[in-house]
């Protein structure tokens, strides 16, 4: 709930790989031009607003103290609209302010309007592909173990579930980004389809527990009540549940803290993620599960 | 023995690497652009004065050209690709063209998009208003472009341009053979002007004026000026590479600098292994016995999935990094299913033996379920995804179709082979895990 109100108030930050526009990307090599001398010259330009964000390379900390700018920054990221090859010229030689300083360019992406469109379609696709495929996959796999439940409702809990594993994270994004001005990008659709991935091969492993419990009751003749035997199989995969998302975890955060920095944010979003994924099949797909089936027996 | 080949075939990791053979040289990890640096530009193909034409021929004769450009450079391992106009790019024709190495975006548009454009012009006929224009000195200059009308001969029609030297002045010459309808296109201006001027511009500007002697119906013509050698040999590499079947413009370009893809691929070796110590740990300590013997055939996975990027060979870019690494999460969770339902039957008072073979069986219809999700997952991106995504989906794909291999065949025959052991109190204890009681 917190995330979708997040969501609302703070809005995505798309980045440019969506709407469309230009980043550059550069670091002084000498000393470090102040923002504020170099705001109104780019303004002349008339490029349109170009947003200037100071940053800092890894090897800002060796530098001496007076090349550094006032929070130990050594470069800028201008975001602007999409820009032809003089625009770009014309942008490089103001930031070295007629020659004054010199810099390299790290990074320039300059990226058009209708490729973003292209993007985002594609994204929406993909997800909304990705989840009808799981619910069949769901609805196929567990069609032995369609008493008491139908094994189509099993597929769709699993997606209700994937929803809000999906949801948190991305709220957490929202409220990151808008603290960091991160913005949403192709990584960003890759975390959530990772943790779409994730999400499902977390809720199946319980799902197949239970199917394996309701397939011993019946073999052994086993009178139990649904919710009994649902419970019976979160017991038995909660350790292996927790002990998976605990290595997984690991091996993420050693990504946030000691991975590049281009997928700082993709991992914290996969963290978020596992984290949610583990707790929410266990306290929400299988009670879910045992919801749908008390509501079938009232019916009858 | 993968091992071997994933290290010996690396550069950095070998001093000697010039004297290792060819076929260890040719299989380096292939890096994205986005660790190896360079730029990555999407070009829109403008298909709308066509016509009928079949747009997809045309396509792939205008990839050719820019190839055959991009490679007259000498980029190494250039990529340039066709996106077809679908739904998700709104009917556009686009053409991708990655460029490793090339960081300088300016230089690698100018050598894309210079078309050398070859014209033949005719003397006006005569009686044709000169423009003369009179600036404000009172000099009359008169533009000689004008006296020369247009003819349908372009470079079109071109088949065939090769360097040659004039042999009596030694000067350099491009000769240039026309294909069949520039062959009678040239033929017919020729007899048309016998004893005049035949102007051949090049990107608007005249390069030569012969004089027509005669009709010409070899349909060969050659290009003479003042030229080096070596303006005369890259005139030729141009006029070969043929020109644009259909007008291009960029619609985006991206570029990244050696240094910062380099950081990252460090950054990214660390946290992997790292991250690996760290669930190396936690599974030996955890699940003991299993719990290394999980590790050892994790190691195993890891080495045979390097080994097949190698090979096949798949482009390594963060994304795609990204994606192996969820892989292994998906492995080791394969190996903990196996482990947490060994350590379940031997609660149930099991034999070590028995143990191990019936939790083996019973985690492995869960351990494939979950993978087949992914796997579908993997498809799917693979199909609609963008270059990043697919580069994920590809690098998930791979790793978790190992993954289930290493489960199936790796894990279960090393702990059927220690299930073997005598049983007692030690063993049991290895078999056990956590802080459970035995």
């Amino acid at each position: 709930m917190l995330s979708i109100v997040a969501m609302v108030v703070f809005g995505f930050n798309f980045g440019i790989d969506f709407k469309g526009g230009a980043l550059t990307e550069i670091y002084y090599e000498g000393s470090v031009p102040e923002k504020s001398d170099i705001a109104p010259l780019l303004e002349n330009l008339k490029f349109g607003s170009i947003l200037i964000q100071p940053t800092r390379s890894n090897n800002s900390q060796g530098r001496p103290e007076q090349d550094r700018g006032t929070t130990g920054e050594d470069g800028y990221i201008l975001k602007s609209r999409e820009l032809s090859d003089t625009e770009h010229q014309t942008l490089l030689d103001t930031m070295s302010l007629g020659g004054k300083y010199s810099f390299t360019e790290a990074n320039f992406n300059s990226i058009g309007p209708s490729v973003g469109r292209e993007l985002t379609r594609k994204a929406v696709t993909s997800i909304i592909l990705v989840s009808l495929a799981i619910i069949l996959f769901i609805a196929y796999t567990f069609r032995k173990s369609s008493v008491p439940v139908s094994s189509w409702k099993y597929g769709i809990i699993a997606i209700v579930t994937l929803l809000h594993d999906v949801i948190i994270p991305v709220g957490i994004f929202v409220i990151i980004s808008s603290v960091t001005g991160v913005e949403v990008d192709t990584l960003f659709v890759v975390a959530v389809l990772t943790i779409l991935g994730l999400s499902v091969s977390d809720t199946i492993v319980i799902f197949d527990r239970i199917r394996e419990n309701l397939r011993l009751n019946i073999e052994n003749r086993v009178k139990e009540n649904f919710s009994q035997t649902v419970g019976r199989s979160l017991e038995q995969s909660f350790v292996r549940s927790i002990a998976t998302s605990t290595t997984v975890i690991l091996v993420l955060l050693s990504l946030v803290f000691f991975g590049p920095v281009s997928t700082k944010y993709f991992a914290l979003m996969l963290t978020a993620g596992m984290f949610f994924g583990t707790y929410s099949s266990i306290f929400l797909a299988s009670p879910l599960l045992v919801w749908i089936e008390e509501r079938q027996q009232l019916k009858k | 023995m993968a091992t071997f080949f994933v290290v010996k075939s690396e550069y950095k990791l070998n001093s000697n690497f010039g004297e290792v053979s060819p076929f260890l040289q040719n299989h380096q990890f292939h890096l994205g652009l986005d660790l190896s640096g360079g730029s990555h530009l999407v070009y829109k193909a403008d298909l709308s004065q066509v016509g009928d034409a079949d747009g997809g021929d045309l396509m792939d004769a205008l990839r050719d050209v820019i190839e055959r450009r991009v490679n007259l450079f000498g980029v190494s391992e250039p990529i340039v690709q066709v996106q077809s106009g679908s739904f998700f790019s709104g009917g556009e024709e686009r053409l991708i063209v990655d460029l490793p190495g090339v960081t300088d975006v300016e230089e690698a548009t100018r050598m894309i998009g210079e078309t050398p454009l070859l014209e033949f012009k005719t003397e006006a006929p005569e009686g044709t208003p000169q423009k003369a224009t009179v600036d404000e000195n009172g000099q009359v200059t008169i533009r000689i472009e004008d006296q020369f009308i247009a003819t349908e001969l372009t470079g079109r029609y071109l088949k065939h341009a090769t360097l040659v030297f004039d042999p009596n002045t030694r000067e350099p010459m491009v000769s240039l053979e026309f294909d069949d309808i520039g062959k009678e296109l040239f033929a017919q201006i020729t007899k048309e002007n016998v004893g005049k001027i035949v102007a051949i511009y090049l990107d608007g500007e005249i390069i030569s004026s012969p004089v027509v002697r005669e009709e010409i119906t070899a349909g060969e013509a050659v290009i003479s000026g003042s030229m080096t050698p070596a303006e005369a040999k890259t005139l030729v590499g141009r006029l070969n590479s043929g020109s644009l079947p259909v007008p291009i413009s960029l619609l985006s370009k991206q570029t990244i600098g050696a240094t910062l893809g380099d950081e990252a691929v460090q950054a990214g070796i660390k946290a992997a292994i790292i991250g690996f110590i760290l669930v190396a740990l936690f599974l030996i300590l955890w699940y003991r016995l299993p719990g290394l013997v999980s590790v050892l055939a994790l190691c195993m996975f890891v080495v045979i999935v390097l080994a097949i990027f190698k090979l096949i060979p798949v482009t390594l870019t963060a994304a795609g990094i990204a994606g192996f690494i969820i892989s292994m999460g998906l492995a080791v969770d394969a190996n903990v299913l196996i482990s947490e339902r060994i350590k379940e039957e031997m609660r149930a008072g099991k034999s070590i033996k028995d143990a191990v073979g019936l939790g083996f069986d019973r985690a492995w219809f869960s351990i494939r379920d979950s993978n087949t999700s992914s796997i579908i997952t993997a498809v799917i991106l693979f199909w609609f995804g963008t270059s990043l995504i697919k580069g994920f989906a590809l690098t998930l794909g791979i790793g978790v179709l190992i993954s289930l291999f290493s489960a199936v065949s790796l894990t279960k025959l090393f702990l059927s082979l220690l299930a073997n052991m005598k049983e007692n109190k030690v063993t049991r204890f290895l078999f056990s895990s956590g802080i459970t009681k035995i």
